[in-house]
């Protein structure tokens, strides 16, 4: 275990330094000027040189991708101030420190993440589970067909109709707000159930469909045939020898969900007007605001990999029969 | 299938006479047509009505798209004029007049809140847009899915490995965010910040920066299956008859490949239709006023509150849309590969 978390971490560290990388020199050494761009609309070449030196954008782009990298572990000075151990730098657009601006932001994203997937995982798989327990059933079609159509709706169509409906017409929940945990606990919870409902349910009904086709596979394999010949109950049998063969694909597919709602569901966001990372990162790219859009895209990276990391391990834990090495 | 009927009906190698004794006594000649395997899931597809049914939505949405000048022709009207505003359809705030949006005889849909825009002629070619963007994005995805997987699962060894790990990094790069992020850098080595940028160049950008992010997902299935069906006796036995590469990868290989290249493909599609129009919701997709799927819901973000009946068109057909090309894909994949269990 120990082995496999090492190799893992490293080559992680490899991926991150590449994208890192890539996306950097995509940003900062294309046409896309970035002084022009942090000067704004009308400004003269005197204030253009002078911004190029104060970003250090007059340096050769490896001296300027050196800087970058250690100021994200060590901090950096910059001519505007500076600027301490997770630097990303300072936003073109407002001049903040980017890694305050993104510490502000976070909890938002966090707190729909942990509701929304809570919600999607919990209903989706509990759909799914019902659905094969009850195969060829009214409730099977029924869940089915709900899910396929719950599959194929846009947040982008469904949020502003869940508003208009919930909150506009209805006045039975709120319309959306970002939360604020140690201030106002209840309202935080009111504000997020109609965000988390909409982004849980593109996912749950992708769980669904999956857990139930899933199960039906495993209630096929011959050790569950074996088992129910030995005279085990078939509850037993579908809870623990069919969902265990099934957890593990379902693990796989929550990480690689959690992992994109984790870096900022931006489509929600925008739509409930919610001020997290995604919001953030959509604002960032329409200001062309650069050392956001680095930081950004880096944190979503990160989550990413580490999600690999732990959906691999939890897998190992699973599935006996898989090894780490 | 065919073969063990073929043996019964004839046990008497006498393939001139056969005909002609069929043709004396006036007996209904039994059909003994060679099934390939496309032809045996054709007819199993048929069969199959739903899957004929989205087939019909399908080719249904392809053809408004294509035809979408003509539609608009017929019908007198076009996206870009502001009729709601030259004919003074819309009150002060900008919602249209007549309830429902502005549904008439003259304008089918209704009008676009604020500059009155005509939602039919909107909606169709903005299905156009998206749709061929979607289309082309799949279409390269699928491509180089489809070449760098044979490649990685019949080279293997060390080209394998590479192109593996570097399928692995770009898995790791936050998908919509790349989108987002990367749409103006595109943008920006075609044309100059400074200059109007043609319509064309956004497309394009939008295209690149899905295909990058696209193809890992059937790279990996077309590897997968390549490396279990390179062990097998048939291409042993072509290899050892004197095949080249090509040949085996062209006659052996993809043959076998082809129902999961397009079972992929139909699946990847409404997801690419979903991802533009969400870009474009976002604002950072196509910009108005070229008519997309995706901006008139941004649009209608705005105004759902007084005119839901402009979120209502472009809502439903997608739905529509994206429930029939899953279907689709059910039903292509039931029809290929009949072994699968739902």
């Amino acid at each position: 275990m120990l082995r496999f978390l090492v190799r893992r971490v490293l080559g992680a560290l490899v991926i991150l330094l590449l994208i890192s990388a890539i996306t950097y020199f995509l940003f900062f050494f294309l046409p896309s000027d970035p002084a022009l761009l942090s000067c704004g609309k009308n400004c003269s070449p005197q204030n253009v040189a002078l911004i190029r030196k104060n970003l250090g954008l007059d340096l050769p782009i490896w001296t300027q991708y050196w800087h970058f990298m250690v100021g994200i572990f060590a901090g950096r000075d910059m001519p505007i101030g500076h600027c301490p151990a997770p630097c990303f730098g300072y936003s073109f657009a407002d001049q903040q420190l980017v890694w305050d601006t993104i510490a502000d932001r976070y909890p938002t994203t966090l707190s729909l993440a942990i509701g929304g997937a809570t919600v999607f995982l919990c209903v989706g798989v509990g759909l799914g589970l019902v659905s094969a327990w009850q195969q060829g059933r009214a409730f099977d079609r029924i869940a089915s067909g709900v899910s396929l159509v719950g599959n194929s709706v846009q947040i982008y169509f469904l949020g502003p109709i869940a508003i208009g409906l919930f909150a506009s017409s209805w006045h039975v929940l709120d319309r959306g707000h970002d939360p604020d945990w140690s201030h106002d606990p209840w309202g935080s919870v009111q504000g997020l159930i109609l965000p988390c409902m909409v982004l849980s349910v593109i996912f749950w009904s992708n769980y669904s469909r999956q857990t139930r086709s899933l199960m039906v596979e495993q209630m096929s394999e011959d050790h569950i045939r074996a088992a129910r010949a030995k005279g085990m109950s078939s509850r037993y049998v579908f809870l623990r020898y069919a969902l265990r063969g099934a957890a593990a694909s379902i693990i796989t597919i929550f990480g690689i969900d959690l992992s994109a709602v984790l870096g900022g569901a931006i489509i929600t966001e925008v739509t409930f007007g919610l001020h997290g990372l995604g919001l953030l990162s959509v604002q960032a790219v329409l200001r062309s605001d650069l050392p956001l859009e680095m930081a950004v895209m880096l944190i979503g990276a990160t989550i990413i990999v580490v999600c690999n990391i732990v959906v691999d391990a939890a897998y190992a834990l699973i599935d006996p029969r898989i090894r780490l090495s | 299938m065919s073969s063990p009927s073929t043996a019964a009906k004839g046990p008497e190698p006498v393939p001139a006479e056969a005909p002609a004794h069929v043709e004396g006594t006036g007996q209904q000649p039994p059909e003994l047509v060679g099934r390939s395997p496309g032809r045996l899931a054709w007819l199993r597809f048929r069969r199959d009505r739903t899957g004929m049914i989205c087939a019909g939505v399908v080719i249904f949405y392809l053809v408004v798209a294509l035809a979408a000048p003509l539609i608009s022709k017929v019908y007198g009207k076009n996206p870009y004029e502001l009729y709601g505003q030259d004919l003074g359809l819309l009150n002060s705030y900008g919602i249209p007049l007549k309830p429902n949006g502005g549904i008439d005889g003259d304008f089918w849909f209704g009008l676009e809140p604020q500059l009155g825009r005509d939602v039919f002629t909107l909606l169709i070619y903005g299905i156009r847009t998206s749709l061929g963007i979607a289309l082309a994005v799949t279409t390269v995805s699928v491509v180089v899915g489809v070449l760098i997987g044979l490649v990685q699962g019949y080279l293997g060894g060390r080209s394998d490995y590479f192109l593996g790990r570097f399928s692995d990094l770009m898995l790791s790069f936050p998908q919509q965010l790349f989108f987002i992020a990367f749409t103006p850098v595109i943008v920006a080595l075609f044309v100059s910040p400074r200059d109007e940028e043609p319509t064309y160049v956004r497309i394009a950008a939008l295209v690149i920066v899905q295909f990058v992010l696209g193809w890992m997902s059937v790279g990996r299935l077309v590897r997968a299956q390549v490396l279990s069906l390179r062990e097998r006796e048939f291409i042993e036995a072509a290899r050892i008859s004197g095949a080249s590469s090509g040949r085996i990868i062209r006659k052996e290989l993809l043959p076998n490949i082809w129902s999961t290249i397009l079972v992929q493909s139909t699946l990847l599609l409404p997801v690419n239709v979903t991802a533009e129009a969400g870009l474009s919701y976002l604002g950072v997709g196509i910009l108005p006023p070229t008519p997309d799927w995706g901006l008139m819901f941004q649009q209608a973000a705005a105004y759902y509150e007084s005119d839901v009946t402009f979120m209502f068109f472009p809502g439903i057909a997608m739905v529509i849309f994206v429930v029939a090309f899953n279907l689709l894909g059910d039903s292509v994949r039931d029809a290929l590969d009949p072994k699968t269990v739902r």
